[in-house]
């Protein structure tokens, strides 16, 4: 029995099984924090734990869904290439807005580690948690920082900020669709893009150019960051 | 048939990227790499949004569930998760809203400036 657990086709079937039922328990509630990945990870824990499959076996499978993740990454380029004459048009405003937000992110997140005396792993593992989890995770790994934990503060940042952004956004009195945008793209990438679209299209636009801008930003900074 | 060909455009395109990654004197992520030459190819018009689309919804449209193994991988470190929780959720709290502000308030002096300056000229 034992041996089952080990084929791939388990890690795979469990995986989209559980991501399944995350899906529609956010459609059922419309609750930010029903994040479909968030419950699909702990369902997929919890059958592990109960049935003491290691994690080992279970990813036999899970790989082959890892596997798509730098395809994703790439497939970023054409939702960058659909919004081309936006950027175009506002590429100023998107440069400035993405360079500062990636500055203050990594650069917050550097200073906090070091109050609270996180190691080196831990470090780089959340230094570029505001990005998107596919960029964020190759500038962890290329720095030694730990997968798993860097998708975990991405997660974390991502439902965060798709909770805060309509508050903050009244309350920094933010009134151009443009700059809401780009500021909750920055600030928490994909699923605050969710939120984004829901408050309007154009702010929706910007959120989704965010996401790649500060990517690529990111990555370009922390060449430069020795830590 | 056509998905397979667009299969194998991508996860060419990140194979190749992977080797070029290696070839690199510094260390730069591979997935980003094949992200710009994506958008190259896209822009100089040797690649056509019809060669990959039906993939690349696809792959934008479900980028969550591809991250699921490695979020799952976290029961592998539930000692350093919890010596780091309280933490964790306090550099995430603090530095998302200083993102927010400073994106959204450098963007206003952006988007000011230049409404300034073509009042002027």
């Amino acid at each position: 029995m034992a041996d089952l657990f080990a084929s791939p086709f388990f890690g795979v079937a469990l995986s989209i099984l559980a991501f399944w039922i995350g899906v529609k328990i956010q459609k059922k509630t419309r609750l930010a924090v029903c994040n479909p990945l968030l419950i699909a990870s702990i369902l997929v824990i919890c059958i592990l734990l109960v049935f003491r499959i290691p994690y080992a076996d279970y990813n036999r499978g899970g790989e082959l869904i890892t596997l798509f993740l730098s395809p994703a990454t790439a497939a970023l380029a054409v939702s960058i290439y659909n919004k081309i004459q936006l950027l175009r048009k506002n590429w100023l405003p998107v440069l400035v807005g993405c360079t500062i937000g990636s500055l203050v992110s990594m650069g917050s997140v550097l200073l906090m580690c070091r109050i609270f005396g996180l190691d080196e792993a831990a470090t780089a593992s959340l230094l570029p948690k505001s990005v998107t989890t596919s960029i964020a995770v190759s500038v962890a790994e290329a720095h030694g920082g730990i997968p798993s934990f860097t998708v975990v503060a991405v997660c974390i940042t991502g439902i965060l900020g798709s909770i805060i952004s309509p508050f903050l956004i009244r309350l920094l009195r933010v009134k151009n669709p443009v700059d809401a945008g780009l500021a909750i793209g920055a600030s928490s990438h994909a699923v605050g893009t969710s939120k984004a679209l829901e408050i309007g299209e154009t702010e929706g636009a910007m959120s989704g150019l965010a996401i790649g801008v500060c990517g690529l930003i990111t990555v370009l900074f922390s060449m430069f960051l020795s830590y | 048939m056509k998905i397979f060909y667009q299969i194998g455009i991508i996860f060419g395109l990140c194979w190749v990227s992977e080797v070029v990654a290696s070839l690199l004197p510094f260390s730069f992520p591979a997935s980003v790499i094949a992200m710009l030459l994506l958008l190259l190819l896209l822009l100089t018009g040797l690649l056509k949004l019809e060669h990959i689309r039906e993939k690349a919804d696809f792959l934008l449209a479900n980028m969550a569930i591809f991250f699921l193994p490695s979020l799952v991988g976290i029961m592998e470190y539930t000692d350093i998760l919890q010596q780091y929780l309280l933490p964790l959720l306090l550099i995430c709290a603090v530095s998302t809203v200083l993102t927010f502000a400073a994106t959204a308030l450098s963007v206003r002096a952006t988007l000011h400036l230049l409404e300034r300056r073509k009042h002027h000229g």
